[in-house]
């Protein structure tokens, strides 16, 4: 089975306390901590796995500049076959129909069996798996957590909903999937893997190697654009306790008598 | 003005709480907005469903099909597609589901799309403004969408009160022949219930409920010891559960557990709105987080900012204390 799975470079919310630059249009970048969007990482194992078991290769896709190399190389440590990064100044401004129409290009180049996405970036809404599906006219299927590869072209698979229940489905190849978190556990990658991956060269594809219409793509394509960042407003907020680790202690205590945690 | 429609999500033959927050959303973008209510679906829960809606929509459109008597979204999308008029703007609930049917419900129509919005700033009739929510919650962004060509807005759950209005007396409008030839290639089986786990934590008066900020497995102990003093149990959020350090029956939020404890420690987690919606009944809130600026000190009653490795293990001591219990 031959397997894209696309991720992205993002910054790490459990490492970063995220700030607004002064301009206020955008969040404080620099020193910022960068990773592999988390669900992404789940696709990628994901798609390892299926491939060890039914045969086949993985790619690992992302759209961006150089700087997202690292977490093309990140995935090819962890066993992703190879990366291709699709990078062009039109792609600037992009939004997910933009991503998704780049995607689209570089899905109908190839010949892939199964796409994989992660279900929701950091600063994205669950959006570029689900358009990409519908442009190349495959099933999909979203907060996906387990998979089964049946005979005959088709998957078996869970889906996340309500109250831990499972929604099971059966959908033809080739298809397109987001990934939930938990689906698996993703394998620890460490410096000697990304070493042994540093000098593989990654392809990198534009517009015109794509065949992606720059109008199409970008700020020029975009239907939905971010005008400015804000902190959220604070509703009513937490009172603070104040005083040392045993006053504070002492007022909770006394709080949770008051309302019911403790007697 | 392009006409606003509301995707009702129903179940059993009731309207999700969705319906009365879509229409709050539709009278965000255009205060003079008649929103027309959309319900897919088959047989007596359908019709049910659109009666329920004849106080609180003008327009009903209902539609009634066999193959989407379970709501497999890649059937609904191609009945809506086939059903709602061009450039429309149309507001889902940003679920489970929502999220299914949405994006390719975007690029049928030939809409813009915008997801999991939780305020709207209103219109000047070819864009809209919006609200979003970016970084697990850490910062909000204004978005700009073209509407144009119509627009697909997934709606944040709870981020919309309904309003309070006198009851409408809402025409049905039958459109199940316009549905044309439904084909998926995707097909639903059946829906596997989640296994009850060793602890119920939907009937405790006290969680002591985890996050991130646990660090690891054998920490898990440390909550679990406070939990023990207080007569209570340990709940925890997603990423606990990923990690696989709990089993996915300890998890509060709208893929796990609804919880509804007098008091509730919500221990070194940033309060996702996934896993604040777990949480019901007014709790009394407690949240300890040594990030002061986590997004949780914003919904709860008191916080504490501390490292819970080091906090917890000093607030067991004082309640055994308190409680007379010796170990």
């Amino acid at each position: 089975m031959e397997i894209l799975v696309c991720v992205r470079r993002v910054p790490d919310t459990s490492e970063n306390e995220i700030q607004l630059s002064s301009a206020g249009n955008d969040i404080e970048r620099d020193d910022l901590v960068y990773s592999v969007n988390e669900p992404d990482n789940y696709a990628v194992e994901e798609a390892i796995q299926i491939a060890a078991n039914a045969g086949g290769n993985v790619t690992v896709v992302t759209v961006g500049s150089e700087e997202d190399e690292e977490v093309l190389r990140r995935e090819m440590a962890m066993g992703a076959n190879q990366g291709v990064l699709l990078s062009d100044d039109a792609f600037a401004g992009s939004d997910g129909k933009g991503i998704a129409t780049i995607l689209k290009a570089l899905v109908q180049k190839g010949h892939y069996d199964l796409v994989l996405t992660g279900t929701q970036a950091e600063d994205g809404g669950a959006q570029v798996g689900g358009m990409l599906a519908a442009l190349l006219d495959y099933p999909f299927a979203s907060l996906v957590n387990a998979i089964t590869v049946l005979d005959g072209g088709k998957l078996k698979i869970s889906r996340e909903i309500e109250g831990g229940n499972r929604e099971m489905s059966e959908i033809d190849l080739p298809c397109v999937l987001s990934i939930q978190t938990g689906i698996n556990e993703p394998r620890y990658v460490g410096m000697r893997g990304i070493r042994q991956v540093a000098s593989v060269e990654i392809p990198t594809f534009g517009t015109s190697d794509l065949g992606v219409d720059p109008a199409s793509v970008g700020t020029a394509g975009a239907k939905v654009k971010r005008t400015d960042y804000f902190m959220p407003v604070l509703g009513k907020g937490a009172e603070i306790l104040q005083g040392s680790q045993e006053e504070i202690i002492d007022q909770l205590i006394e709080l949770m008598k008051a309302k019911g945690g403790l007697n | 003005m392009a006409r606003i429609f509301a995707y009702i999500a129903h179940k059993g033959g009731v309207a999700d709480d969705s319906a009365a927050e879509l229409a709050a959303a539709a009278k965000k973008i255009d205060a003079g907005a008649s929103p027309v209510a959309v319900v897919t679906g088959w047989g007596p829960d359908l019709d049910a469903v659109c009666e329920s809606l004849r106080s609180s929509y003008s327009e009903i459109w209902k539609v009634a099909n066999q193959a989407i008597a379970y709501p497999n979204a890649e059937l609904v999308r191609q009945a809506l597609v086939n059903v709602i008029p061009r450039d429309s703007i149309v507001l889902v609930p940003h679920s489970h589901f929502g999220i299914d049917l949405a994006p390719g419900l975007s690029i049928k129509t030939n809409s813009a799309f915008v997801s999991d919005v939780l305020a709207i700033d209103g219109t000047d009739g070819t864009s809209l403004k919006v609200v979003r929510q970016e970084f697990g919650g850490q910062v909000s962004a204004h978005v700009r969408c073209d509407i144009s060509s119509g627009a697909i807005i997934s709606i944040r759950p709870g981020a919309f009160k309904p309003v309070e209005s006198s009851p409408l007396a809402g025409v049905m409008v039958d459109k199940s022949a316009e549905v044309g030839a439904l084909t998926a290639a995707r097909r639903y089986l059946e829906t596997i219930v989640a296994e009850a786990g060793d602890v119920d934590i939907t009937k405790q008066n006290v969680l002591v409920s985890v996050g991130r900020g646990i660090q690891e497995q054998d920490n898990i102990a440390i909550a679990q010891e406070l939990a023990d003093a207080l007569g209570g149990a340990v709940s925890c959020s997603r990423p606990v559960v990923d990690a696989k350090w709990l089993p996915k029956s300890r998890q509060v939020g709208s893929s796990g557990q609804t919880v509804k404890p007098k008091v509730y420690l919500a221990c070194g987690m940033s309060g996702s709105f996934q896993h604040l919606a777990g949480i019901k009944g007014n709790p009394f809130i407690v949240a300890i987080n040594k990030n002061p600026k986590a997004p949780i000190f914003q919904v709860a009653d008191v916080g504490v900012v501390a490292d819970i490795l080091e906090f917890l293990p000093e607030l067991t001591e004082k309640v055994r204390e308190v409680k007379g219990i010796s170990v």
